[in-house]
């Protein structure tokens, strides 16, 4: 997928202006933060919950090299094949490989944020294989040409109405009259059209919540059941995961799901929980013929040796993203790249180079939210400052806000001297500002006065009068 | 053992020094009132924070070092903000932690310092402050306060015992009002946007008076619905806790 991070002024600015995003953003917030909140308020162990499930990626983080060959040893075993990929091309060029030796025409698709990263689908219709994603939320924007605004779910953005007319415009022999009001005629509209899509397809691409190194296990959870449908009906299926989705064994598995669903939607489970393990055994009623697995690198070891390992942590629930105040007021797509929110944050510039995104670290208010909701402990705003420290160093972004903050320490380091100007500009504010008690315009923060007031100063400063003795 | 009148250290805040010293008397009030003998030193400006999120972590680390010297030898450290007191509890351990100088000395003094309600309730122990202030409140919780410093109910605590103040709560009290210092002059629009959520809750409580522990929030806040026309007094928690009702409002004009 192409980045635009480096547009995030203007992206920001008109995702602000766009009424009927606003108001899919709003129904985010009374939803998915209500929501979770409840669930976590339900179950007394939570907080201890989130701790085992940060410890259970910290030790897979920790000797990564020695659980994912067990992983791929166990997957071999089981039938399967494994390939591993340092970058994007290769994947792709991995996956294309295998759907031509299916001679495949269509490829099913479950949700995968890492087949986002990679570009799969443009790259699989560039060569002539049509991807369908049979996720309902991705079956929406793919129809409208867009990419995924949310880790869990990526039609956030879009609206009903929009849905309805996306569905009119794709499903050319729908009968005018049929009604899509509803949620549940769209749901039936898009099952009709997918079901015939399932049956059809040569290959099933999901991606993986898990990679079990115990059993060679991939885990996928869903809401739908697509998922599925998308791995046991076609010849093959491939799974496309990150390498940092292994963890040890099932238990582990069974203990970060009691955090996921909850941190996610509030659900205390994904209404599906699946696990695929090998090709179809002799005996077994149905599944694919053959079990492959696309392991990514793409950056994710150059980041496990830097100071950004933590967010290797990351299992995609979307609590951050709901939280965060920024992504609540801009959406996803104004983030530039497949991931949005402060986990996107960090991310982006971790795969893209910072130079690439140097907004993102820097548009955040650190109020503290998403680590506070991090099924995982990620500490978000350490990392987002950790990113601001490699910007300032690297003289990367504004180089108006690094000579201020300069100029702001050598001042703040010398007392008497900042006494004596801030002394004056108080006074001078002060007095200017007596009468009406704040500015509507200040030509050093003309942004913020552009529709806030700025309050004016009392007058005289702290030290000034408290040096003298006055008291009020 | 605790001392019976601690020597206390106020640290002022330079938002406070520089745009509301009435909250800055309110607190040395208030210490008083506590029983601690209150003294302001010289050597302090600003805790560093504004360096510390541009990224300029030696800078930073300069101004920590500085603050450290400042304040050693006080029982207590307080500040009338929980930004500026988080800095110095949470962060300067971060900042100091490879100094094996600075090190140990910031965090005996991150044990010693507190943000105000939460020095006047959990380590004096005072159920309320007395005053009296007739008005319709509701309280904003600053991010520091509530998820650096765990600091909810103290303030709550102090204004009950206001008479005539009848505190309202806020609705999505969680969510920040999107101040976060320089990042509301790098990203005004996006920091308008969550402070319109913010004062558009603050008047579904139908309050006529907003009180905050942060001097930015205010600022902001107040800036707010100023322009919006919203006539909601703004003030910090401290002046209504110790009754200092002459100066106006923030925001509000002599006439």
């Amino acid at each position: 997928m192409e980045a635009t991070c480096h547009r995030f002024g203007a992206a920001s600015a008109r995702a602000l202006a766009d009424e009927q995003l606003q108001q899919a953003l709003r129904h985010l917030r009374g939803n998915f933060v209500v929501r979770r909140a409840q669930a976590a308020a339900r179950l007394p162990e939570f907080d201890s919950l989130r701790d085992a499930a940060r410890a259970i990626k910290d030790e897979a983080l920790e000797h990564l090299d020695l659980y994912l060959e067990r992983f791929a040893a166990k997957v071999e075993e089981s039938g399967g094949i494994v390939h591993w990929c340092s970058d994007a091309a290769e994947a792709r060029a991995v996956i294309l490989d295998i759907c031509r030796g299916l001679g495949a025409r269509t490829v099913t698709k479950g949700k995968s944020m890492v087949s986002e990263e990679i570009g799969l689908n443009d790259h699989l219709a560039a060569h002539g294989i049509e991807p369908i994603e049979t996720d309902l939320g991705e079956y929406i924007i793919q129809l409208r040409g867009e990419t995924p605004s949310h880790l869990i779910a990526p039609a956030i953005h879009v609206t009903r109405a929009q849905v309805a007319d996306a569905f009119r415009a794709a499903h050319t022999d729908l009968d005018p009259a049929r009604s899509l009001d509803e949620p549940a005629t769209l749901l039936a509209e898009a099952r009709d059209r997918l079901r015939q899509r399932f049956l059809a397809a040569d290959v099933g691409i999901t991606g993986a919540n898990f990679l079990v190194a115990e059993t060679g296990s991939t885990v996928i959870v869903t809401n739908e059941g697509n998922g599925d449908l998308t791995q046991t009906l076609p010849k093959a299926h491939i799974v496309l995961a990150g390498i940092e989705k292994v963890v040890p064994t099932l238990e582990d598995v069974a203990t970060i799901l009691r955090v996921l669903a909850r941190s996610a939607t509030g659900q205390e489970m994904s209404v599906y929980t699946t696990l695929s393990t090998g090709p179809r055994r002799a005996g077994d009623r149905d599944g694919p013929a053959a079990f492959h697995v696309v392991l990514l690198d793409n950056g994710r070891v150059r980041m496990l040796g830097s100071e950004f390992r933590e967010a290797l942590r990351c299992i995609r629930c979307g609590a951050c993203l709901n939280g965060c105040p920024v992504y609540q007021a801009i959406g996803g797509h104004a983030y530039g790249w497949v991931y949005g929110g402060p986990i996107g944050a960090v991310l982006s510039p971790a795969f893209l180079g910072l130079a690439a995104a140097p907004d993102l670290p820097q548009a955040s208010s650190l109020c503290g939210r998403c680590e506070d909701v991090c099924p995982v402990r990620i500490p978000l705003p350490r990392l987002l400052r950790r990113w601001r420290e490699v910007a300032f160093a690297a003289r990367i972004g504004a180089g108006r806000s690094r000579v201020v903050t300069r100029a702001w320490v050598w001042l703040a380091r010398r007392p008497r001297l900042y006494r004596l100007l801030t002394g004056l500009a108080a006074r001078l504010l002060g007095f200017a500002g007596r009468r009406e008690g704040a500015f509507r315009f200040l030509p050093f923060a003309s942004g913020w006065t552009a529709t806030r007031d700025f309050p004016a100063p009392e007058g005289r400063t702290f030290h000034s009068r408290w040096q003298q003795r006055e008291r009020p | 053992m605790q001392p019976v009148s601690p020597r206390v250290g106020l640290f002022v805040t330079c938002l406070v020094d520089l745009m509301r010293p009435s909250v800055g008397f309110a607190a040395v009030k208030l210490l008083e009132r506590a029983g601690c003998r209150v003294e302001v030193p010289v050597g302090q400006v600003c805790c560093g924070q504004p360096a510390y999120n541009a990224g300029d972590r030696a800078g930073a680390a300069a101004i920590a070092r500085d603050i450290v010297r400042a304040f050693e030898g006080f029982d207590y450290v307080v500040a009338p903000s929980g930004s500026c007191a988080g800095m110095i509890k949470l962060h300067y351990a971060a900042l100091l932690g490879e100094d094996s100088e600075y090190g140990p000395r910031a965090a005996a003094l991150a044990g010693r310092t507190f943000e105000l309600t939460q020095f006047l309730v959990d380590v004096r122990g005072q159920a309320g402050m007395g005053g009296h202030w007739p008005a319709k409140a509701t309280y904003h919780d600053s991010c520091s306060c509530l998820r650096e410093l765990r600091v909810k109910d103290q303030p709550r605590r102090l204004l009950a015992g206001v008479e005539g103040l009848t505190l309202l709560e806020l609705p999505e009290a969680e969510a920040c009002c999107g101040f976060g210092g320089a990042f509301a002059v790098k990203y005004p629009q996006i920091s308008d946007h969550i402070v319109a959520a913010k004062t558009a809750a603050i008047a579904s409580t139908g309050a006529e008076l907003l009180l905050a522990a942060d001097l930015g929030c205010l600022l902001n806040i107040a800036g707010k619905l100023r322009r919006d026309g919203r006539a909601i007094e703004v003030r910090h928690v401290a002046e209504v806790l110790a009754g200092m009702s002459d100066s106006p409002a923030i925001g509000e004009g002599t006439d």
